[in-house]
């Protein structure tokens, strides 16, 4: 009986997200009393691999098909369940990203196997089998309660704090057993940024709303956010005007994240942009208005013009960076 | 070529959440019902298709698993555009039971393209169209940013971690649907909302499934501290706090 746990490889590397799933899943698997298994699809690095070990896998493997090459939520999910059953697995944790959302629910099919998604603690308890998600985007959280034998969890990112339990786990590989006539996609063009931070990846995030008044306003923003080592982000309205690029809008109709710190400039606090990122460990708010809701949802605010505030804030934090 | 689009029934997302006493469930009273978000906007870039002759889309349906007093929502939507409706008569009450429901009624009906929202506002779960996929046994493509159909010819662009993709894949196929879908919701006209009620809604009967979980109770998110204000003439005065006091950067 085991703890499966999936870290996707982004070009053969795990991030941060990898260490605090495979901590998770370590700190699931001690309350069960089982082993874990960390598993990625595909080849990884042997250092990254063996890293996995640093944070408490048990066991550490490379699920490998050439019918794996492209990312195909069938194939993928069918690879995932028959590792699952042939490792007894009674937990299985996926991330809730992009990939976590396309394949657990294909998994929950094939093994009949309840999920409780986007949850963010521990489980509460384990008989009955009882986990704590966001419900009502960020407005409430909800127990729920996993009653099949099998059960999936994907967790919210940077929600769990990394632990180190090194294991000394050597990597291994198997082969899985992929019919290519799963294989339904075919990728025809692939568009990739490379060398931006991702707004999903980052610790910090620097985001203007409307009250930045002009997409001419955001070099200051970009600068602080690069000094701090961290994203930009927008509100809706700015991306719908094309002052930003949409893939920055976060929102309950954009990116759902979680940083440590959210930097809020000029934007009003809408509860559709809260449920975005009310999940922030500090949310810092620059509106010129007293009254905006947003200083509701802030540890710490500035009431002022945000074009005033972040060329102070810059220097700021150029000065402490020396 | 036929399209149905799965629409759920969430609370207004401007809703003050209360719930019942003991915290078991929510209180339903005073919550404006709509249609998910992600649905509406699933149901516009269906409805675009439908109006386009070149890409062969040839009728729209939505289909709903809930109990009758959803019918508004659903009439919504045949106000909105589309030219049929089905629903599932149950109580939709998790995931897998609600997905399990859908691809049994769904999956009668020949449709090329089932479209899914990543997620419905109530309970985020973010499941039923990956389960839908599984339960009928076809392909799935997730992170949907765009849906495109060239005389019956599915082109996709898929959202990837710091870019995009276009992809194809056989029909019948389900399509998870994001931010980029549809510019805006399509608002019902006048004569939508006449013609609405002569549209037909089938109904059927559920087939039997479990559900595998349950929602045992809710909280309210703790109540943050209040925002301690820093003087706008003292930005440097925040960047202190944020290294010392919150020690976040
Ligand atoms: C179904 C639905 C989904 C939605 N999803 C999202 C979503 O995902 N994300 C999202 O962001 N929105 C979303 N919205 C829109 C949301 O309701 C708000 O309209 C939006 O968040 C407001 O953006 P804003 O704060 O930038 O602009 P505004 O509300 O216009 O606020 C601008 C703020 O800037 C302040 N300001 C003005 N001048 C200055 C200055 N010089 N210095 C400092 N402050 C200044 C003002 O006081 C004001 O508080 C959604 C709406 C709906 C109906
Ligand atoms: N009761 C329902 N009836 C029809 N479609 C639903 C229902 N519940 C969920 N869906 C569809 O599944 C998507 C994801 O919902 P969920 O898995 O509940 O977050 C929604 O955007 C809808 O497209």
């Amino acid at each position: 009986m085991s703890v499966l746990v999936y870290t996707e490889n982004w070009d053969g590397k795990f991030k941060k997200l990898s260490w605090e799933l495979v901590s998770y899943a370590s700190s699931v698997a001690r309350m069960m009393n089982m082993k874990v298994i960390a598993f990625t699809i595909g080849k990884a690095g042997e250092e990254d691999m063996k890293e996995l070990g640093r944070y408490g896998a048990d066991r550490i493997l490379s699920l490998v098909n050439s019918n794996l090459e492209v990312m195909d939520n069938r194939a993928h999910a069918k690879a995932i369940a028959d590792l699952a059953v042939k490792e007894g697995s009674k937990v299985i944790i996926f991330s809730n990203n992009m990939t976590g959302k396309a394949l657990a629910p294909r998994v929950s099919v094939r093994l009949k196997a309840g999920i409780g998604s986007g949850v963010s603690k521990l489980p509460l308890s384990i008989e009955p089998f009882t986990v704590y998600k966001r419900a009502y985007s960020g407005n409430a959280f909800a127990d729920v309660v996993i009653r099949s034998e099998i059960k999936i969890l994907t967790l919210a990112q940077n929600s769990y704090e990394i632990t180190e339990r090194p294991t000394g786990a050597i990597p291994e590989t198997t082969e899985a057993e992929v019919d290519p006539s799963l294989v339904a996609t075919t990728v025809t063009e692939t568009q990739k940024q490379t060398g931006k931070m991702l707004l999903n990846d980052a610790a910090i995030v620097v985001s203007g709303g409307r009250g930045m008044k002009s997409p001419d306003n955001w070099g200051p923003l970009v600068e602080l956010a690069s000094l701090l080592n961290g994203a930009t982000a927008c509100s809706r309205p700015v991306s719908d005007e094309g002052w930003r690029p949409h893939e920055e809008h976060t929102g309950q109709t954009g990116k759902i994240i979680a940083p440590d710190l959210y930097l809020a400039f000029g934007i009003s606090g809408a509860t559709q942009h809260l449920a975005g990122v009310s999940s922030s460990k500090y949310i810092v708010a620059i509106n010129s208005d007293k009254d905006a809701p947003i200083f509701e949802s802030a540890q710490y605010g500035i009431v002022g013009d945000a074009m005033k505030v972040l060329p102070k804030l810059v220097d700021a934090v150029k000065s402490i960076k020396k | 070529m036929n399209i149905v689009v799965c629409i759920s029934n969430v609370p207004d997302t401007t809703t003050r959440i209360k719930f019942s006493e003991g915290n078991a469930s929510i209180d339903t009273s005073g919550i404006q019902w709509v249609i998910n978000p992600w649905d509406e906007l699933s149901l516009a870039r269906a409805l675009e298709l439908r109006d386009d002759p070149a890409s062969g889309v040839k009728k729209v349906t939505v289909a709903h698993a809930g109990p009758a007093s959803s019918e508004p929502t659903i009439r919504k939507a045949l106000a909105i555009g589309a030219d049929d409706a089905i629903r599932v008569n149950c109580n939709p009450s998790d995931a897998y039971y609600t997905a399990g429901q859908l691809a049994a009624a769904i999956g009668k009906e020949g449709f090329d393209v089932i479209i899914c929202g990543i997620e419905s506002s109530d309970f985020n779960g973010s499941a039923v169209g990956g389960m839908i996929s599984e339960f009928i046994g076809i392909p799935s493509v997730s992170s949907v940013s765009g849906l495109n159909i060239d005389t019956g010819v599915p082109v996709i662009t898929r959202e990837i971690d710091g870019g995009r993709e276009s992809v194809k894949v056989p029909v019948p196929f389900v399509a998870i649907v994001q931010k980029g879908i549809a510019k805006e919701p399509r608002i019902a006209s006048m004569r939508g909302i006449m013609t609405a009620r002569t549209k037909p809604i089938k109904v059927h009967e559920p087939v039997d499934y479990d559900s595998l979980t349950e929602i045992s109770g809710f909280e309210k998110p703790a109540p943050r501290a209040a925002c301690k204000f820093i003087d706008a003439d003292d930005p440097a005065k925040l960047i202190e706090l944020l290294q010392n006091e919150a020690k976040v950067i």
